[in-house]
């Protein structure tokens, strides 16, 4: 089930947040949506991203689906293993398959408590 | 049963640089001893053998003139042997884009009514038949969109696509330069609050497909052109559905600015493998002086190259576009003639219909009933089975089906979008239906494992993905 220990998005992105740095993954839910993901189109590390904004691509062998960023600020890591292991995702979606860690620049807000996106998926 | 041919045949390069016996016919040569090269690596096989290789590859490959291909948005519609025939006669294949206009007045004067015909379809004032496919029309015509608006010295630098638009749309639109506005629906049809949320000064345009991809015709396109163009923004319409509402309505009726035909779709040029394509682009009056150069003139005496356009975008093709899909498109117009036309999009839209009528009843289809030319089903519910739509698609292929398009449009879940075309009989339409209830019976190991009767197995996406073969020096 989706982890107790993050906030998530209507999207299907999810946020882990520890002081000032907020980990982006995709949820459970979307990768199984997705299907085999084949491509990840990562952002560059340093550039400044706002909320709502595009963070990157994920390209299944079904459909290319935009990432968008739960967050404002700076991208201060990207996770590299997933330019050769894109399936990382599909396999741990909430560990190894995270995407970036974004260095805030003002609260985030906005998210969903687990029991809310537990909800929200049912209503789906 | 279908049972798709299968053999191991090699590569004429693998059969061998010289066969020994059998049927060689002769070739006259008039080249010169000097310029003659003593080896030349290429394989001399007999002719019985270079047939059986080309028939063979031919029974492992599918089309239309295999059998049925309700492939949606692509109106995979039967192109007629006589249009094929007309263009492989030497006074069109053989001709040069550089010969002496006098030479090539019969070309020409073709070029020029397939302008009139398609300009008097769409309602539009005038057309290029430049662009090889509806993508390259798409990015000619948001080009001419954007130096009209640019002429008048507004700065828009906008584009707003629905979410049902085909994926080539946004595309298009951020070729030209522009950023990308997307809006979502309503109902399975554009949302005017969220069109006009989205229209500002920035808008150079909205490009729309009618009716959509989801087949349904867009009822308030006369109230939406009126908003787009009280925002000082052109409306543009993507031809890939023309096929249902040809010569029923146009576009410049519901208030379309720019269009581009798919000669390739609805004027039954052969497209997939048989292409190339042809997107020519019709625009209204006021936006004739931005066509590329040149179009096909006419001066009571004789046809002619029109370079004289004072806005011109440019050229956007070498030379004049693909002119034996033209001359495909312009026989099929003439044969058909105008009530011919106006009776493929009726059939289209019937046969479209009773396929939708028969299946909707035991597959779940999101939005109203009543659809155009294609229709959109979801294969959400079977997933509870543990059955995807992809799998439904690769079931149908043992049926000795082409799939129909899966996975798009994306706002329908597990989207099977089907195109039956209005060339295919009830008996077709019937046994396809059959076919597919059947699947929808299969126990799910059954259609997980499909398909079984093809050539090849069901391929390893993931892999193709992953390790692209684009060549065949690549292959292992």
């Amino acid at each position: 089930m989706n982890p107790e220990d993050r906030v998530y998005t209507k999207d299907h992105e999810w946020a882990k947040i520890k002081g000032n740095i907020a980990t982006i993954g995709i949820t459970d839910y979307a990768q199984k949506e997705m299907t085999d993901i084949v491509y990840v189109e990562l952002p560059n590390k340093g550039i400044l991203i706002e909320a709502g904004d595009v963070l990157c691509t994920v390209e299944s062998v079904k459909n290319a689906s935009d990432v968008f960023s739960p967050v404002s600020g700076k991208v201060v890591g990207v996770n590299k293993d997933l330019e050769e292991e894109p399936e990382l995702i599909n396999k741990d979606p909430y560990g190894k398959g995270w995407i970036v860690k974004i260095e805030m620049s003002e609260e985030p807000k906005g998210f969903m408590s687990p029991k809310e996106y537990e909800e929200y998926l049912k209503s789906l | 049963m279908y049972r798709q041919a299968c053999y191991d045949e090699p590569l004429l390069s693998e059969i061998g640089e010289r066969e020994e016996s059998g049927y060689f016919p002769g070739a006259e040569v008039n080249i010169p001893n000097k310029l003659e090269r003593k080896n030349l690596r290429i394989p001399q096989i007999s002719e019985n053998r270079v047939v059986r290789h080309f028939i063979r590859l031919s029974q492992m490959n599918y089309g239309v003139d295999t059998g049925f291909y309700p492939l949606g948005s692509c109106t995979m519609k039967y192109n007629p042997k006589y249009s094929e025939e007309i263009a492989s006669w030497e006074k069109s294949s053989e001709l040069h884009p550089y010969q002496d206009e006098r030479t090539v007045q019969g070309a020409l004067r073709i070029m020029y009514e397939l302008q009139e015909y398609l300009a008097n379809i769409g309602g539009m004032g005038a057309v290029t038949l430049q662009p090889a496919a509806g993508a390259h029309g798409e990015f000619a015509g948001l080009r001419i969109i954007r130096a009209y608006h640019e002429l008048k010295g507004e700065d828009r630098d906008e584009v707003i696509v629905p979410d049902s638009a085909h994926g080539t749309n946004p595309a298009s639109a951020a070729m030209n330069g522009y950023k990308v506005i997307e809006i979502e629906s309503r109902n399975g049809t554009v949302d005017l609050d969220a069109l006009e949320a989205a229209l500002s000064e920035r808008t150079s345009a909205f490009m729309l497909t009618n009716p959509n991809t989801l087949g349904i015709f867009e009822e308030d396109v006369v109230k939406i052109a009126e908003m787009v163009h009280d925002a000082g923004a052109l409306l543009y319409y993507d031809g890939a559905n023309l096929n249902a509402i040809m010569g029923k309505t146009s576009p410049r009726k519901m208030g379309f600015d720019v269009m581009h035909f798919n000669l390739h779709k609805t004027f039954s040029t052969p497209h997939g493998g048989g292409g190339p394509g042809s997107g020519p682009v019709g625009v209204v009056e006021k936006l004739r002086d931005f066509l590329p150069v040149p179009i096909v003139g006419y001066d009571g005496e004789r046809y002619f190259f029109d370079y004289n356009i004072p806005y011109s975008i440019g050229k956007v093709r070498a030379y004049y576009g693909n002119f034996t899909v033209l001359l495909k498109a312009w026989l099929y117009i003439r044969r058909l003639g105008g009530k011919g036309l106006v009776e493929a999009s009726e059939m289209a839209v019937l046969n479209s219909n009773y396929l939708r009528a028969v299946l909707s009843k035991h597959i779940e289809m999101p939005y109203r009933p009543l659809r155009k030319h294609e229709f959109v089903l979801s294969g959400e519910e079977l997933k509870k089975k543990g059955i995807r739509t992809l799998d439904i698609a690769k079931r149908l292929l043992d049926y000795g089906y082409h799939a129909p398009t899966i996975y798009f449009p994306l706002l329908v879940r597990e989207a099977l979008m089907i195109e039956p075309t209005e060339t295919e009989s009830k008996d077709e339409l019937d046994a396809f239906a059959g076919a597919f209830l059947k699947i929808l019976e299969e126990d799910t190991e059954t259609v997980k494992s499909a398909p079984g009767n093809t050539a090849v197995k069901r391929v390893d996406d993931v892999r193709a993905a992953k390790n692209p073969v684009l060549s065949w020096k690549d292959i292992g």
